[in-house]
């Protein structure tokens, strides 16, 4: 038996309807909410901030925090009991090193950057759906870093790849009469864009070689779209500001606002008429 | 080919710039093979053959003479260490304090824990630790009054040309203010009038971006006090008064 026709009636390669919004959480530095189908995550971002205990410092580098946590309701079945767990702390660790790959905080010595992951509601993908919203919220924290990383998930069924699984799908032998465990394979990937570069690889379930290197050839189209979603997000936020007198910016001291206007004085009454 | 973007225009992280050797990557890009590539939300701006990107967001970053406000949060052997509201805290030396401090004097007497100062970044090194000093002109520190927090990005709108806006607030409310570079603001006046110019300083903020920013505040001012303005250069604005 195969699997011919998918549960919620998606073709094979569609992801989920995504959503993607930035700047949420008012209080924090940079935040991000994403949606993927059911599954919903937030992110906030804290930093750069001094960190302590001191021995933890890297006098090179800034580093980077990840929390992941999934509320006690968000689930369909059984409550999740709050708290962290060997599950949150292992996607905790995960999450942080798909996102140190891109995140670049040399300028930042002895400092951390903490992000936290919120699920209020979760329907599988919900490491993806958190690192897709953690990515947003770093780049609207003002971090630098090389691009945005997405994710998704891809899984295989039966002799089909799928693309984005929703709960069912990922538990389809309990759904699909004929389909057993080793059928069955869940492979949560994250990809950097621009170079095409893998920064999360994990799977649950057993596939071939060949099966493998054909999903990641659908995780790469697939995070594409992601992608879209989450620049979209983040110029939509800005899509207002288009600032013009920024030379101000420079002369960041008072002394220099007296000096520095012979090119800019009258820049702001242009923009008046330009506009 | 050639720059793929427009001047002021708003990119995020891994967004390509341009896509050929004729440009130079600036603050916030980096060249990935022949393209130039964004590494910071923010704007565009080009300077000659040199792309840079204006950051929106993030935090304050201390520089050589900024103007900050600051808070005392601990008292050292020799100083203070003050929250500049950036990543790194700083440290006032009691040697850069406006009135000589003796040998083994309790330092608590001349700024106390949770007391707030202006005072003027000296030094900042390679691993960023922050010098400031309160040893200049206008440099003290701050008694009575309120602190409002804004966006440090936004402090050359509020402080305007020449600290035209900052001015105009002053001229309408009659209040002390006081822009730090690091998104601190202290106003001290009649509690009224203070909060007339939290609600400019708030309107500044969120509407820094629509034209006419300047005549728009003017009117605004006039409205809720009553006063006549004149928009006035300030001159000789040096971060204080």
């Amino acid at each position: 038996m195969d699997y011919n026709k998918r549960l919620d009636g998606r073709d094979f390669d569609e992801l989920r309807p995504m959503e993607a919004k930035a700047g949420v959480i008012k209080k924090a530095d940079g935040s991000a909410w994403f949606r993927m189908g059911n599954t919903t995550a937030y992110a906030a971002v804290y930093g750069p901030r001094e960190l302590f205990p001191k021995f933890m410092q890297d006098p090179k580098k800034g580093i980077l925090r990840c929390n992941y946590n999934m509320m006690p309701f968000s689930g369909a079945g059984e409550r999740v009991r709050p708290g962290p767990s060997r599950r949150s702390k292992e996607i905790s660790a995960v999450t942080e090193k798909a996102l140190s790959a891109v995140v670049d905080l040399s300028d930042s010595p002895n400092a951390v950057v903490d992000v936290y992951i919120e699920l209020p509601q979760t329907d599988a993908g919900s490491r993806c759906c958190g690192i897709n919203a953690a990515a947003i919220a770093l780049a609207d924290a003002g971090i630098p870093m090389r691009d945005i990383v997405a994710a998704v998930a891809i899984g295989h069924a039966g002799s089909k790849i799928v693309v984005d699984l929703n709960y069912e799908e990922e538990h389809l032998p309990h759904y699909l009469e004929g389909l057993t465990d080793q059928d069955v394979a869940d492979i949560p990937v994250a990809i950097i864009p621009s170079p095409g570069e893998i920064s999360l690889l994990q799977m649950d379930g057993i596939v071939h070689k060949e099966v493998l290197f054909k999903a990641l050839q659908k995780a790469k189209i697939a995070a594409m779209q992601v992608n879209e979603v989450q620049r979209n997000a983040l110029k939509e936020k800005f899509a207002h500001t288009n600032e013009v007198d920024f030379d101000d910016n420079n002369g960041s001291n008072g002394a220099n606002y007296n000096n520095s206007d012979n090119t800019n004085d009258n820049n702001e009454n242009q923009f008046d008429e330009n506009n | 080919m050639g720059l793929l973007v427009k001047d002021k225009q708003v990119v995020v992280p891994g967004d390509i710039l341009a896509d050929d050797l004729g440009f130079i990557p600036g603050f916030g890009t980096y060249r990935n093979n022949h393209n130039l590539v964004c590494s910071r939300l923010g704007l565009v701006n080009m300077e000659g053959k040199v792309v840079k990107i204006i950051p929106l967001s993030g935090k304050y970053l201390p520089r050589r003479n900024d103007i900050v406000i600051g808070r005392v949060f601990d008292i050292l052997m020799a100083g203070w260490r003050v929250d500049i509201n950036s990543p790194y805290s700083a440290v006032l030396s009691s040697k850069e304090t406006p009135e000589f401090i003796e040998r083994n004097e309790d330092l608590s007497r001349h700024f106390d824990l949770d007391e707030h100062l202006v005072c003027k970044v000296t030094n900042v090194t390679s691993q960023n630790l922050v010098d400031v000093s309160c040893r200049d002109q206008g440099l003290r520190k701050l008694r009575g009054g309120r602190i409002v927090h804004v966006n440090t990005h936004k402090v050359p709108r509020i402080i305007g040309k020449k600290g035209s806006m900052v001015s105009m607030i002053k001229q309408a409310t009659n209040c002390r203010i006081i822009v730090g570079q690091n998104g601190l603001v202290w106003i001290d006046g009649e509690p009224d009038k203070e909060n007339i110019a939290v609600d400019a300083i708030r309107k500044i903020e969120t509407e820094s971006h629509i034209p006419g920013l300047t005549d728009r505040m003017k009117t605004y001012l006039e409205e809720v006090t009553g006063v006549k303005l004149s928009l006035t250069e300030g001159g000789d604005y040096n971060g204080l008064q």
